[in-house]
């Protein structure tokens, strides 16, 4: 028995180590983000200091940080609703009225996730230049929205296809039309399904960062870009840049932990449940 | 519309509804084929076409058909070989990483403990992260050589501060993926040993198997379908890593930490060398379709319509 209790003990304090362990650069980022620029670099570091808020008033005054973050919001939200709009019609007639292409057509949109983005990044480069969608939030929302429209179609069809189709017979025998039928019957019923593949469309749109890399310059940058521009070497602002990420990565966090479940089957393409 | 695809428990709706919906359904699918149709075939095409020619944005003007010569030109680069060699390595390297860890810590986290659902979304927190800033953290406060962290504990045992994005630049990007990457190993591979039937690992415990030969003989068979999708999901993202790269190293020290997708990426926006760009572009359409081939095969396995 007393084998037993230990035992626990060393699963209890080794999950925790684990999860400790892998949660502290964000942790440390966080904490940063609250110390004076000349405390986030002080020696030793300092864990117990006079915590502050002036880094977040600082990226907040800057009108830039707000460009960079409304770019985010626009796009992420703009690419998650176009997919939507083009996916639910699509696994609608898949997931309810599937014919001998059905299955084929799915893994075929799940074949164009696997070309790689650098093999094709000069040919969007100059079709961007040409059509003067480069450093536009148009044209990033377009790349978004095909980029997550296979996964988009392939969660919905999945969750689609759990709904009992008696339901939706029923209502057409009452005389329902297609219009009806989807929008008052299936959209609600499959409602939390959509909302966790619309929850992560917004979080891989977000956190995309090759394209926004490539293809803005300010205009329409996010703020994987903005980010980035901190990379040069300067040392002296790692308070402010932690602020700034702090608040970049919160919402996708949050979003991240209430739909972890869900998203394994969009993240596996439904290859583990 | 066959009726081969209707299941047993369900009768075919009737041939009425049927008809009416033929020519819809192929109006609903279609909005989303043409546009991923037009996003694979029209970037490819062009990609294929500009690899034949002799074509830099520096001089548009000078634009001709130059054969096989990009491809001859890129191939015979040694850098190209290099770049491949150090993408397989941090495509390996993280691959087992994350995957050997990962497959431990879901075993751990599977089993029942005080706060395992706080410590779980903790474990999990790195994947959300968007790269640009995980690459920030790491290069900034953990591994700077005089402010970081990892400098600063090293230094105060007395060890001396490690510069690692210049000593150990490949070993530095493999850590910062592999922590970006394990929880995504860690949260597929839980919810793949979640499903394990727990009837079976009783009766084999019954029957005296001690908790090594129940991981070797049950686990381990149950979760290899898991464990393999993870392998590939990650591969094919590996194979193109940018932002990290992009954000720490640079490429560098020389071409230390160049990838193949870095190396396109300096072809491509830093010498506008549109050409050679494009036949590097196709290697790596060759090299990720060759695991892409693998991975469709382990989806349409499980893809029942």
């Amino acid at each position: 028995m007393a084998s037993q209790t230990s035992r626990q003990w060393l699963i209890t304090l080794l999950g925790w180590l684990v999860a400790c362990l892998l949660f502290f650069p964000i942790f440390w980022m966080f904490i940063t983000s609250f110390k004076t620029e000349v405390a986030a670099v002080a020696t030793p570091p300092q864990l117990f200091f006079q915590p502050t808020l002036e880094n977040y008033v600082d990226v907040q005054a800057r009108a830039s940080y707000f460009n960079f973050a409304w770019n985010s919001v626009v796009i992420s939200l703009g690419a998650t609703i176009l997919a939507l709009l083009l996916a639910i019609p699509a696994a609608y007639a898949m997931s309810f009225f599937p014919t001998k292409r059905t299955k084929g057509t799915l893994l075929w949109m799940l074949s164009t996730k696997m070309l790689p983005a650098v093999g094709v990044l000069v040919p969007i480069y100059i079709l961007g230049r040409e059509t003067g969608l480069l450093d536009t939030r148009i044209g990033l929302i377009i790349i978004y929205t095909l980029i997550n429209l296979p996964i988009v179609v392939w969660m919905i069809y999945s969750f689609f296809k759990e709904v009992p189709k008696e339901i939706l017979e029923a209502d057409r025998m009452d005389g329902a039309s297609t219009y009806q039928e989807v929008v008052h019957v299936l959209l609600p019923l499959a409602l939390p399904g959509i909302a966790s593949t619309a929850l992560l469309s917004i979080i891989l749109s977000w956190n995309e960062a090759f394209w926004s890399l490539n293809l803005t310059t300010f205009d329409a940058a996010p703020l994987t870009a903005f980010i980035a521009s901190f990379s040069s070497p300067q040392g002296l602002f790692w308070a402010k840049l932690s602020a700034a990420s702090s608040m970049a990565i919160a919402p996708i966090l949050i979003f991240g932990w209430v739909s972890q479940r869900q998203l394994v089957r969009g993240l596996t393409f439904g290859a583990v449940k | 519309m066959t009726s081969s695809v209707a299941t047993p428990s369900h009768s075919p709706p009737p041939a009425q509804a049927r008809s009416r919906q033929k020519v819809p359904a192929l109006a609903l699918v279609a909005p989303s084929v043409i546009a991923l149709v037009l996003w694979m075939v029209v970037p490819l095409a062009m990609a294929i076409w500009f690899a034949f020619q002799r074509y830099n944005l520096l001089l548009p003007e000078n634009r001709e058909f130059a054969g096989l010569e990009n491809f001859t030109y890129i191939l015979t680069d040694p850098a190209l070989w290099v770049s491949i060699g150090i993408t397989l390595v941090l495509v390996v390297s993280v691959l087992a990483i994350t995957i050997g860890l990962g497959t431990l810590l879901a075993v751990l986290f599977n089993q029942e403990f005080f706060g395992r659902g706080i410590a779980r979304v903790l474990a999990i927190s790195p994947f959300f992260v968007m790269p640009t800033v995980s690459a920030l953290i790491w290069k900034n406060m953990l591994m700077h050589p005089v402010n970081g962290l990892f400098a600063q504990i090293t230094r105060g045992l007395g060890l001396g501060a490690i510069d690692w994005f210049a000593d150990f630049p490949l070993i530095s990007i493999i850590i910062i993926v592999s922590w970006q990457w394990l929880p995504f190993a860690l949260l597929i591979l839980l919810t793949a040993i979640q499903s394990l039937d727990t009837d079976q690992m009783e009766a084999a415990r019954m029957d005296g198997a001690k908790p090594p030969a129940l991981f070797r003989f049950i686990v381990l068979p149950h979760m290899s379908r898991a464990i393999a999708v993870v392998a590939m999901i990650e591969t094919i993202f590996f194979l193109t890593l940018f932002s990290e790269i992009f954000v720490t190293t640079g490429g560098g020290p020389g071409i230390a930490t160049t990838n193949l997708a870095y190396y396109i990426y300096l072809k491509a926006l830093l010498e506008f060398d549109v050409g050679g760009a494009s036949a590097g572009g196709l290697i790596a359409v060759v090299l990720a379709n060759l695991v892409a081939i693998f991975l469709m095969r382990s989806v349409a396995r499980n893809l029942d319509t």
